[in-house]
């Protein structure tokens, strides 16, 4: 669609805060038309890498080209092309859902009459229609994403920015999200999606960076990923944290490995398998070990750090936690 | 496609469909030109104004009790009777009014900061003054609701300048074009303090001494020396001074000169400031 195969591609990419490096040599190559994810925990470096691509700041090192342009000396034509939907919400709380829309069909060159029709458009599109005259500080979380990416869709990027658009949404608005994110993606949109969640870029994306630190510490697809992990886990809780040796040598034994997670009643063990899961808890009550509650999914974030980094996921820098909660 | 997929809190559904057709009908039109853009953030300062109107509300109830405070407590005292002192504070506090709003163009600028929308206008491809340029326009509405309220009060109260409407006119222009050049020092603020709050609070305590340090209530000569060196370069005296000339006499060119000399300057340093400030917000 576009005459590049990467829609970005960065190189050592460096954005540091006084003593903090909040960037610190980041590599990624994106492919043009893909849902491609960046993982990692809060304060790992993953919106001051947004920011820089989507050029709200100037990198302190390395380069990045977006869609083929440089996004520093090129950064006015970089914005022609991508939009952003960032953490916070990028709408407008004191104007109307649809106000919100024409002001940006008016910035990107329609003509007001084009700009409203869009605008009714996309508030149908994304169900907000009846919403469209309420000031958007009395919508719900999940009608603000809506807007929020109605509003990079005014004109239709080449590439999109998306910096954790489920962060605090409950499941069903997160579904709504989702199906909005793979409808994108089927049009072609080449979508850069951030997020916490292995689910979420399990879900959406074809290819994954995990991102630790300010680096990236591991690239591929999420089969690979999750194959590198393991697949699933089983977690288990135990009513007496004292019988945990016990636990652990009986899930050792049954499916081969067990981690004792930072809580001293919880442990879990790599599974992948459900019905060996089951049988694993019911060799614990068996043997006189009362499980509280236990649980099989997929790996967590933790447990994809600790994979890879032999570190749990850590929230070392509050700045993204904090500016959420404001 | 046109499975319905989820439903959404009100029970409707969000079409696959329809958001795939969403995406795909625009044709990317030709940027908006600078004025086009300029012009589309006036009008969100106007909605803006339309939808908080308590904003306005606060800049106009403590002018307006200013004047009846002052007038009818202390005007006897000060100026001999309270008609006389009336026609003595009422282009003051015209100016005080004005000058006091300035204080919102730093707060509405941080609350885009801070709310995250400021990043979505700089990620356009377009002017990138236009966000501030715009945002003078809103200014503007609120400086003449301010000064058309001071103003109908005083006609209310029996205030009758002499040189009539021309010399209202003169006089609320040179507010104005004061106004808007204290502003960028207000828009600096906004873009380095971490919250609307701060801003106000800075604002404020900078802007109460500055008017209150002038002749806005009394007049210098009645001052004690060294207050009275302050209030004589304060600029916001040579601001008063004279547009109480222009609604009721013959306005001096020295205060003309330093009013627009230092308009001029705070437009020099704090306009390049802010964009700097803004492009790296």
């Amino acid at each position: 669609m576009t005459g590049y195969s990467l829609a970005i591609e960065a190189e050592g990419l460096k954005k540091h805060f006084g003593e903090t490096k909040a960037v610190d040599g980041v590599n990624l190559a994106v492919p043009t038309g893909a849902v491609y994810g960046v993982l990692g925990p809060n304060g790992a470096g993953k919106t001051t890498t947004i920011r820089m691509l989507a050029t709200l700041l100037q990198p302190d090192g390395g380069s990045a080209r977006v869609l083929g342009h440089d996004i520093v000396r090129e950064a006015d034509a970089v914005r022609g092309l991508v939009s952003l939907t960032g953490q916070l919400a990028s709408v407008d709380e004191d104007l109307n859902g649809r106000e919100n829309l024409i002001l940006l069909g008016l910035l990107l060159g329609l003509k007001r009459p084009a700009a409203k029709e869009r605008a009714d458009e996309l508030l149908e599109a994304f169900d907000l229609t009846e919403a469209a005259t309420r000031l958007v500080k009395n919508y719900s979380g999940g009608m603000r994403r809506r807007l929020d990416i109605a509003a990079s869709l005014v004109v239709t990027p080449e590439l999109m920015f998306l910096d954790e658009p489920t962060t605090g949404l409950d499941p069903r608005s997160r579904n709504q999200v989702w199906d909005i994110v793979r409808a994108l993606a089927e049009a072609g949109t080449t979508i850069l999606l951030c997020t916490q969640y292995l689910e979420e870029a399990d879900q959406l994306a074809e290819g994954i960076a995990v991102i630790d630190h300010g680096r990236v510490i591991a690239e591929g697809t999420p089969a690979q990923l999750k194959a590198s992990v393991g697949g699933g886990a089983l977690h288990v809780r135990l009513l007496d944290p004292e019988q945990r040796p016990e636990a652990e040598r009986i899930l050792t034994e049954r499916l081969g490995s067990a981690v004792l997670e930072p809580d001293p009643a919880r442990l879990s063990s790599q599974c992948a398998d459900a019905e060996r899961g089951a049988d694993a808890v019911a060799e614990l009550s068996r043997n006189g070990i009362t499980v509280a509650d236990f649980s099989l999914g997929q790996p967590s974030l933790d447990e994809v750090f600790l994979a890879l980094t032999g570190h749990p996921a850590e929230d070392d820098e509050t700045a993204e936690t904090t500016a959420e909660a404001a | 496609m046109t499975n319905p997929i989820t439903t959404n809190d009100a029970g409707g559904t969000i079409e696959e469909a329809a958001v795939r057709k969403a995406i795909s009908s625009t044709p990317r039109p030709e940027r908006a030109s600078a004025l086009a853009a300029a012009l589309a953030f006036g009008w969100r300062g106007m909605l803006k104004i339309r939808h908080v109107p308590e904003q306005l509300l606060d800049v106009t109830v403590t002018p307006v009790m200013f004047v009846l405070m002052f007038t009818y407590l202390f005007g006897g005292a000060i100026e001999g009777s309270t008609s006389a002192y009336r026609d003595f504070v009422l282009p003051g506090v015209l100016v005080m009014a004005v000058i006091f709003t300035t204080v919102y163009c730093g707060i509405s600028i941080n609350t885009d900061l801070t709310k995250g929308v400021l990043d979505r206008f700089r990620s356009l491809p377009i002017w990138s003054p236009a966000p501030l340029l715009g945002a003078l326009l809103g200014d503007c509405v609120r400086y003449l609701v301010a000064a058309t309220v001071i103003i109908v009060l005083g006609l209310i109260l029996g205030f009758r300048p002499e040189n009539g409407v021309p010399g209202v006119l003169a006089a609320v222009g040179l507010v104005v074009i004061f106004s808007f050049a204290l502003s960028w020092v207000f828009t600096t603020v906004g873009l380095l303090m971490r919250s609307p709050n701060a801003v106000m609070n800075a604002g404020f305590m900078a802007i109460f001494p500055i008017t209150f340090l002038s002749n806005v209530y009394v007049r210098e000569d009645t001052l004690p020396s060294g207050l009275k060196a302050f209030v004589d370069v304060n600029p916001i005296t040579h601001l008063t001074t004279a547009s109480r000339d222009l609604m009721g006499g013959t306005v001096q060119a020295e205060n003309l000169i330093v009013v627009l000399g230092t308009a001029i300057v705070l437009t020099a340093v704090f306009l390049p400031l802010t964009t700097r400030l803004y492009r790296r917000a």
